[in-house]
């Protein structure tokens, strides 16, 4: 046996021949990691401790740099822990530290090793001890364990005691009634004349705090005593952290701290103290101006240091700073502008948020242009953050700060056209958005829509298709804006349609129906008036304008507004029946830009019969749907209108075919005007008889787990009420509102005879009207002077409330009562509820010696009470007198509701004693002063326990379970 | 906590030291140290030191050949990182003499005592080279 461990250890590899190995290996890293395992597997069962030990070693290395599984060792880990040898033990101790964790079912072996080395007199085995402990403690580990730690948190050496300290922390983790046994004793080592145990402490409270700062009013005064004396600047920080923490909570302590604080940040020389000042100061103290000058002054230095780390942090700051003090950011304006040219993305972005910071209503618009421009320019990922940053800007709480919608329609448009623009969805969004919103936007949405859909380039590009789908819902929608149709209509049949995905196609044949559907009822009118229609179209504009202001008065109700607009435009045009003009057709065509003729219309038919005939095959249901619809409405109308045609000159009365009936009812039904929807609105809608919602259907996606859902189709609101409104009214049949450049659209309708069907101008038109500039400015200018355009442009922020000289008022928008945000997922984890039992676990620790007087006053003699003011003045003396005044007041709003908050901590805690107890009691080793106390405070509760209400039972019930644990 | 973990990547983006202060499985690791060495790696000197990946921050240095990388909460002080990251250099830089990626290679277990002593539950918790060094020193003396 003896001979065979020789042998072992003479041949074994050490770890140092596996890393010299591993760097020299010829066979592949994971063929020699493998080989080397299977060495390792037969060497770690050896009986020698001196091989088993190098094993592990070598395995812990592999696990730790090449991510090998080694929780197949953990029993041997166990083994090794209890060796006498520390360095045999050291090895099992880093392994189990390593590869353990709450599963670990070897986990149950160790508590008593672990106990053994706690209390052992050995420095180096206790901080070992701890050390793992502090890695692996579970809940079984911390509540048996606790005694131990309890012990050491009083030893005599610094070495042990610190590191118990930090232990703590994961104890009360685990098992917070931990918290009853150790947290004075944790609290007394405040009060350490050692610098590295203070430290130790401050890092326990420093974490507590951040998850419950309220506990932790009450230590206050030691933590201002440190903040005060201390000069070791990692204490320093941990200190104003604990602070920030703290200070929101309780205005007096504020402003006891503000100006230490300042004073720290003024003297001190590290700028990580100085920077955790002017974070505390505005994040926690911003309504002291004093200190939130001197963090802004300090700021400015960090803006314009050398150093990208400090700048940007800077930012950072500022952008804390922004929510409540904007001036601060105007005054830094310019770096923050220049930083948005940074090198660094980072930096880009926190200058990025700034800039959106400081955009109001009167800015928006050339703030906006300018950073459009920037996006053209930069790299694909910061020109996505600019874009969405400004598309979040300027929709935030439904456009507020947009006044001129126009401006911000046409700046979407820009926005599409960016090369790397990634924004489809979002700009999709709100053009659709915009369009049931916003009435007056409408025209100029329509506009956007066409230069969007006739350029043929664009649909080559999927980032876009999003956005093409929303314009060709847009012009279909709205049709009655529209300068041109049969401009449109060639733009919405284009072939290049075949490169969207069938979804978006399906909405470009609809909105082609629409098209259609509104073109010949215009047809059918004018050849009912004749040239009456020239008149009338400025008729229906001053009709439209006298309506407008109207709708703007009621527009939550739309059900009133149809009324008013319920001018059909076939009563009253009714009366002159004048059907004589009607044979100079030539004569129209000239007078009226893309005016109607019967040829027009049938090479329409013929056009959409041509382009949609193939697509009856098609495979998508909804493309094939649509377009049968649309080639048996155009058949239906065809054979109307070439039967019309023959017999035209004969003015027969079209209106009571059946064709020109058809085309009435279908432009009513697209004609109402659909607004938008409360998110909360399906849920108003009753759930039918027998539609089970709650049905588990997990089964199904075990099923259907690798088919892939389809691409969500395009119009959730739209989709389904395009057939189903009863309520038909029709808003004035508008002509081109501008009858346009006249000559251009009929040259242009010539040269596309000869030329074929689709050659579509991608230009704009000058029909669009260039009262601001364009973001996409092809002379754009160097960064430089757009930084100095946007330091001017923001100056105008500082006048906030004044509103700049507005050409137009800003138009309606529609906004619902409720839900016009979606309200955010809740997000915010409730605190867990081992936190909350720690947390309630403290508060009886700290503030239960105090409340309890206040509960029963005449008692004044309660030991607890009196140690606790004893402890009290051992503090206050080294404080400033007034300290001890605000001492008394940072307690004062826990301790004046404490009937409540103690009573139910009380309450909760005697119940999860008992609860306890029921386990508890097999194991019959629980600690025995902890009992005593538990007992005589089950005793001492039962009358409070009578007295609280049930209500009071029934909302503490779903915590008890936690305490069973 | 504070300090959720340390990792010590070499330029070629071989992890040589990596110590998590919160339970993450093997696959979890190895996810996110990928992840993180792409991001970090990928910048240079006249970028900050900072980045921010899923919920962490993360503040890291470059030495010579290799990258100390801290991810810590979104509340810690990033320069006080920073310092505690030049500290750890220094404190390694003492014991082993101009320290180099090898040593920490070779001395694995013993880096990984040093950052024990410095930092316990996330949290630091000594901040003082000769505290740190005095039980590793001790400790060679005895085996």
């Amino acid at each position: 046996m003896a001979g065979s461990s020789i042998m072992e250890n003479l041949f074994q590899r050490t770890l140092e021949d596996i890393i010299k190995g591993m760097r020299l290996q010829l066979i592949g890293e994971s063929a020699f990691i493998s080989k080397a395992v299977e060495e390792i597997r037969r060497e770690i069962k050896s009986t020698d401790p001196h091989t088993k030990s190098t094993a592990l070693q070598k395995l812990c290395y592999l696990s730790a740099i090449h991510g090998l599984d080694i929780s197949w060792a953990a029993f041997h880990a166990v083994e090794l822990m209890s060796s006498s040898r520390f360095s045999h033990k050291s090895v099992g101790y880093h392994a189990a530290a390593l590869s353990f964790h709450d599963a670990t079912p070897v986990l149950l072996l160790t508590t008593n090793q672990l106990r053994k080395d706690l209390s052992s007199p050995n420095p180096f085995e206790a901080s070992l001890a701890l050390q793992t402990l502090s890695r692996i403690a579970t809940v079984d580990l911390a509540r048996d364990l606790t005694p131990e730690i309890f012990s050491l948190l009083s030893s005599g050496r610094v070495f042990v005691r610190k590191k118990a300290i930090a232990v703590v922390l994961r104890v009360f983790d685990k098992y917070p009634d931990a918290v009853r046994v150790c947290f004075k004793r944790l609290v007394e080592n405040l009060e350490s004349s050692d610098p590295q145990i203070v430290s130790a402490v401050l890092g326990v409270f420093c974490e507590l705090a951040s998850r419950d700062p309220r506990s932790y009013l009450p230590l206050a005064p030691e933590f201002y005593r440190v903040l005060v004396d201390c000069k070791n600047n990692w204490v320093l920080i941990k200190v104003l952290k604990i602070f920030a923490k703290l200070a929101p909570l309780e205005p007096r302590l504020a402003k006891r701290i503000v100006e230490p604080i300042c004073e720290i940040m003024r003297v001190t020389g590290a700028k990580s103290v100085m920077f955790e000042c002017v974070r505390t100061l505005l994040t926690s103290l911003g309504d002291h101006d004093s200190g939130v000058k001197l963090a802004v002054s300090k700021v400015k230095e960090l803006l314009l240091d050398e150093d990208p780390n400090l700048r940007y942090l800077g930012l950072q700051a500022l952008s804390v700073a922004a929510a409540k003090h904007l001036w601060a950011v105007l005054e830094n304006k310019e770096p923050v502008i220049k930083s948005l040219s940074d090198e660094d993305s980072n930096i880009r972005v926190e200058s990025l948020c700034l800039v959106m910071a400081m955009v109001s209503e009167s800015n928006v618009t050339e703030i906006s242009g300018v950073l459009v421009n920037y996006a053209l320019k930069s790299d694909p990922s910061f020109c996505n953050e600019i874009l969405s940053s400004v598309l979040a800007t300027c929709s935030r709480n439904v456009y507020e700060i947009v006044v001129d919608f126009d401006w911000y329609v046409s700046l979407l448009g820009e926005m599409a056209r960016i090369p790397n623009c990634q924004q489809g969805e979002e700009i999709e969004r709100q053009l659709i958005d915009i369009g049931m919103r916003v009435k007056d936007a409408r025209l100029q949405l329509v506009r956007v829509a066409r230069d969007l859909l006739i350029d043929p380039a664009l649909l080559g590009n999927v980032c876009l298709h999003r956005i093409l789908c929303a314009a060709a819902w847009v012009a279909g929608e709205y049709i009655e804006f529209a300068g041109n149709l049969f401009e449109l209509m060639d733009a919405l049949l284009q072939p290049r349609t075949n490169l969207l995905p069938a979804s978006i196609r399906a909405v470009y044949i609809h909105s082609a129906l629409k098209v259609l559907v509104f073109c010949l009822d215009c047809y059918l009118m004018q050849n009912e008036d004749g040239n009456l229609v020239v008149g009338q179209s400025d008729l229906f504009i001053g009709k439209r304008g006298s309506v407008a202001p109207e709708s703007a008065t009621c527009q939550s109700s739309t059900l009133e507004q149809h009324e008013d607009l319920t001018f059909n435009p076939r009563n009253t045009t009714e009366s002159p029946e004048d059907h004589r003009v009607f044979e100079n057709n030539a004569d129209t065509t000239v007078t009226q830009g893309p005016a109607i003729t019967h040829e027009s219309m049938v090479g329409l038919l013929d056009r959409i019969e041509l382009v949609l005939g193939p697509l009856t095959a098609n495979q998508d249901v909804e493309v094939l749907d649509r377009a049968c619809n649309i080639l048996a409405f155009v058949q239906l109308v065809k054979a109307e209108l070439i039967d019309n045609a023959t017999q035209e000159v004969n003015t027969v009365d079209k209106k009571d075919t059946q064709v020109s009936a058809i085309i009435t009812l279908m432009r009513d039904a697209f004609v109402t005007d659909l607004g938008p929807v409360s998110v909360s609105a399906q849920g108003r809608v009753a759930v039918p008889n027998g539609l089970d919602l709650k049905e588990n259907l997990d089964d199904l996606s075990a099923i259907c787990g690798d088919i892939e859902l389809p691409s969500s189709s395009s119009f959730g609101i739209g989709g389904p009420q395009f057939g189903t409104s009863s309520d038909t009214t029709s808003i004035g049949l508008l002509k081109n509102e501008e009858s346009g450049p006249v000559n251009e659209a009929t040259s242009l309708l010539e040269h596309r005879k000869r030329h074929g069907l689709y050659y579509l101008p991608s230009e704009k038109n000058e029909i669009v009207q260039h009262d601001y500039p364009p973001a996409n400015d092809p002379r754009s200018n160097s960064n430089s002077d757009e930084a100095a355009e946007l330091a001017k442009l923001t100056e105008k922020s500082l006048v906030l409330k004044k509103k700049a000289n507005q050409t137009k008022p800003r138009p309606v928008v529609v906004k619902l009562d409720d839900g016009d945000v979606v309200p955010l997922p809740i997000s915010i984890k409730k605190p867990e509820s081992r936190d909350d039992s720690l947390s309630g676990a403290i508060k009886d620790i700290l503030l239960g010696s105090t409340t309890k007087p206040s509960s029963s006053q005449s008692n004044p003699s309660d030991k607890s009470s009196s140690k606790r003011k004893e402890k009290k003045k051992l503090v206050a003396a080294d404080i400033p007198s007034q300290m001890k005044e605000n001492l008394g007041d940072a307690e004062a709003p826990s301790l004046e509701n404490p009937g409540s908050s103690s009573k139910d901590h009380d309450h909760v805690k005697e119940r999860r004693q008992r609860g306890k107890e029921k386990i508890v009691e097999g194991e019959g080793h629980d600690q025995k002063a902890r009992k005593k106390k538990s007992s005589h405070r089950h005793g001492k509760h039962k009358t409070r326990q009578k007295a609280s209400s049930p209500l009071n039972v029934v909302s503490q019930t779903p915590e008890i379970p936690d305490f069973l644990l | 906590m504070g300090i959720r973990f340390v990792l010590m990547v070499n330029k070629q983006g071989q992890t040589r030291l990596a110590q998590y202060y919160e339970y993450l499985t093997l696959e979890e690791r190895r996810a996110l140290e990928g992840e993180i060495v792409r991001k970090c790696l990928a910048r240079n000197e006249h970028q900050c030191s900072f980045v921010e990946h899923r919920n962490y921050k993360i503040v890291y240095r470059r030495y010579a050949s290799l990258f100390f990388l801290v991810g810590v909460d979104d509340d810690e002080n990033e320069l006080a990182i920073l310092e505690f990251i030049h500290l750890l250099v220094e404190t390694m830089d003492r014991h082993f003499g101009n320290v180099c990626e090898l040593d920490i290679m070779f001395h694995l277990e013993k880096a990984h005592f040093m950052l024990e002593e410095m930092v316990m539950n996330g949290c630091l918790v000594e901040t003082s080279k000769s505290n740190i060094l005095t039980p590793i020193q001790l400790m060679d003396k005895a085996s």
